[in-house]
């Protein structure tokens, strides 16, 4: 017998995690975490049995997203924790914190090229902030509260804990104190200088025509409010970044939109007028700058992200400070002057005049069904509460820009990455964290096919999720691209689907088709109203681009616009 | 231009991975890294010599840093420093030209460490420009082999401590005493 207060490994795993607060892990079990899996039955943290292990790393993702909180992923060697790589880049690109907890081979077989044995560690170093290899079991609980507290400190971001077979088995102690993780305090950046923090504060007095860049920062920080209270205060409009949408309202007098490739006309004019950019927990990614050398040529910039490698990465900035957004907003906020901006507000409000004319959500129904409808009807009738979690491509955009997202956490999307796949994984993961949110996702018929497997996960856990897919019968995306710069040669975008309506049967989910604007509402009614999931095939539009757009490596002003002949045919010309 | 980096990290398998992923993966141009023990037996020292300009390496620095292994990075480029780099070079020596090899090594205070028939090995210890300027001196008689150890590098002056209170490395990895974290 072993001794009194002595553990298996595989028992200090579950102890573990019920001692960071852990409810929910999502995962597949395989020979080398079977002794973990064996363990679980004597624990009441509920494990969701994925279709793949990407998709149980995007469900911890959509889960962490959707709550602030970690995500968990449980998979077995080899293959099941390769096919973790794509979830984990997918996390680490968009701060997401995870823990992802790997079962090896046993420790007399590492390096010998056993059954199911990958060098997991060796490969996740660049799309992990830590990660580890545990061979023995006095070893795994230092290692799991220190990954807990990389994951969460800092950038939040995924770190992976490969633990072998024998560790899993052999016996330990716990001693949950002697464990307090340490060096992920290593870099926690020091307190912003007084002397940048009065520069910043100059700067935004003498502004005439600041312009606030929100980013995914705000919601990491937990900083909507200082935000907000800045913005008031000193009469600055705001612009959002892809994953910045719902970090501030939305419909907020001083949101201007999404900024950025398809961000809207007068957003990225503002941005190229501005004599400022307060630049909140965002990284001027090429999606968002478009050609940097000509990035807002007149504007002095601050930027304010918790990673001071991000700081004069794009773009030079005139005050960089490396620091949690809110701490920086609160010593800031009582030295900021009252300001009336009005004049550049009216500016930027009659170049958003000019801009409507892409606004096709207005045009009469001519028959033919645009996404953008069903992304302003879905807006409507969900009175913009729902949480949102959208695939990669054309959908994604045309979310982001009807969808108008004002809670926090409202949208949850692969930005960094660009997964595709990623929607249905991530929205049960998401519903799970917040099981009074109303959660949709909108897919494209390309990314869907990619993990609907998942379906069948959302059947067995009992997770309502309503799905709209965006069938347009095409890559859509990479179609336009195509259409726009390759001569419109359609290398390999278009593509087939099976029957989604009798596909969602087969799962033993209701299913929807769509034609035309007129039964959408109908349509999303009974879906909500469905006990499980259910799924919207809406039949879009097929050769429909996402306007206004800045073709990759062009400046931010060089917008494409909605070509004006489709306002009078409804066809699009491309 | 080149920089030099001074960076102090957890004395565990793998963190020499850790860096070299990050530095190749950020596409850094570097010139040498050498790592070895410091005076705390938990903590290994690495000298990194980047080849770039000033906003490249403060990149460098600051991705490093982020390294969980990684307990300081310092840039000795704005004080005085001691570089040193230390080459083993095989010169060909026929008779003829055999003293005058002698005379350059002596002069550039290299010390002879192997003597062949048609050969002799020069062992040379200095910065990086001498160890430059020597091995150009010896190129016209036939350089038959040449390894250099790449530079380590200390400030001068004040002491460079290493970062102090440094948390005990977790004990994870292979083998009986090995970590690889």
């Amino acid at each position: 017998m072993s001794e009194p207060g002595s553990f298996t490994g595989a028992q200090l795993i579950w102890e573990s995690l019920l001692r960071e607060g852990v409810d929910t892990v999502f995962g597949y079990p395989g020979g080398a975490i079977l002794p973990t899996y064996d363990a679980m039955t004597e624990y009441t943290i509920r494990h969701v049995l994925v279709r793949h292990e990407q998709s149980a790393v995007h469900m911890a993702d959509g889960y962490a997203r959707a709550s602030g909180r970690v995500g968990v992923v449980v998979a077995t060697s080899g293959p099941g924790a390769t096919n973790l790589v794509t979830g984990l880049a997918t996390a680490m690109l968009d701060s997401t914190p995870l823990v992802a907890i790997t079962g090896q081979v046993g420790s007399a077989l590492l390096g010998t090229d056993a059954f199911q044995e990958v060098d997991i560690t060796g490969i996740t170093i660049p799309v992990t902030k830590h990660n580890y290899l545990v061979t023995r079991a006095e070893d795994i609980v230092p290692a799991l509260r220190e990954a807990f507290a990389v994951a969460r400190s800092g950038r939040p971001g995924p770190v992976l804990v490969d633990i072998t077979k024998d560790a899993q088995q052999s016996r330990a102690t716990l001693d949950w104190e002697a464990a307090v993780p340490q060096r992920h305090l290593r870099h926690i950046p020091p307190t912003p200088k007084p002397a940048d923090l009065a520069q910043a504060l100059e700067l935004i007095r003498q502004a005439k025509r600041p312009v606030i860049l929100a980013g995914h920062g705000i919601q990491l920080s937990g900083a909507r409010a200082e935000v907000l209270a800045l913005a008031e205060r000193a009469d600055i409009p705001f612009a959002l970044t892809l994953l910045g949408l719902g970090a501030v309202p939305a419909t907020h007098p001083l949101s201007l939109g999404m900024m950025g490739m398809h961000g809207e006309a007068w957003v990225n004019r503002a941005i190229q007028e501005a004599d400022l950019l307060l630049a909140f927990g965002m990284r001027f990614d090429d999606r968002v700058t478009g050609k940097l050398k000509e990035y807002a040529p007149h504007a002095k910039k601050i930027h304010i992200d918790i990673d001071a490698s991000e700081l004069n990465k794009n773009v030079p900035v005139d005050v960089a400070i490396a620091a949690d957004l809110g701490a920086v907003l609160r010593a800031l906020l009582p030295e900021v002057p009252v300001a009336d901006r009005s004049a550049w507000l009216g500016t930027i409000r009659e170049w958003r005049g000019d801009s409507a004319v892409r606004d096709i959500k207005n045009l009469p129904d001519d028959g033919h069904l645009y996404a953008a409808h069903v992304m302003h009807d879905l807006w409507r009738l969900t009175k913009g509460e729902a949480v949102v979690v959208t695939d990669v491509g054309q959908h994604q955009m045309w979310e982001a820009q009807y969808y108008k997202h004002d809670g926090e956490r409202s949208l949850i999307t692969s930005g960094g990455a660009g997964t595709m796949g990623f929607a249905l994984p991530a929205a049960i993961g998401a519903k799970i964290a917040r099981p009074e949110a109303e959660v949709w996702v909108v897919a494209g018929d390309g990314g869907f096919q990619m993990t609907f497997a998942e379906l069948m996960t959302s059947v067995q856990e009992e997770v309502k999720v309503n799905i709209a897919i965006i069938n347009n019968g095409y890559l859509g995306m990479v179609r336009q691209w195509q259409a726009l710069f390759y001569e419109g040669r359609y290398a390999a975008t278009p593509i087939l689907s099976p029957d989604f309506v009798k596909l969602a049967e087969a799962f033993g989910i209701p299913g929807q088709r769509v034609e035309t604007r007129g039964d959408l509402a109908a349509a999303v009614a009974r879906a909500r109203e469905a006990r499980g999931a259910a799924l919207i095939e809406f039949k879009v539009e097929q050769e429909d681009s996402v306007y206004p757009m800045v073709p990759a490596g062009a400046a931010l002003h060089e917008m494409i616009r909605r070509p004006s002949v489709l306002a009078e045919t409804g066809s699009d010309p491309v | 231009m080149p920089h030099v980096l001074v960076v102090y990290t957890d004395d565990e398998p793998g963190v020499l991975t850790r860096v070299a992923s990050l530095i190749r993966r950020r596409g850094f141009n570097i010139h040498s890294l050498t790592v070895g023990p410091t005076e705390r037996s938990d903590l290994s020292r690495m000298t990194i010599v980047v080849d770039a300009e000033a906003p490249t390496v403060r990149q460098a620095v600051e991705h490093l840093r982020k390294l969980v292994n990684v307990l300081a990075v310092e840039q000795l480029g704005d004080r005085p420093m001691v570089v040193r780099d230390l080459v083993l070079v095989r010169v060909a020596t026929a008779h003829e030209v055999r003293s005058e090899v002698l005379q350059l090594a002596q002069v550039f205070r290299a010390a002879v460490v192997d003597i062949a028939e048609d050969s002799i090995v020069i062992e040379c210890t200095g910065s990086l420009a001498k160890i430059d300027a020597l091995v150009d001196s010896m190129r016209p008689f036939g350089i038959l082999e040449l390894g250099r150890t790449g530079a380590v590098a200390m400030a001068r002056g004040t002491r460079t401590p290493a970062p102090s209170r440094a948390p005990v490395p977790l004990r994870t990895g292979t083998g009986p005493e090995a970590m690889s974290v």
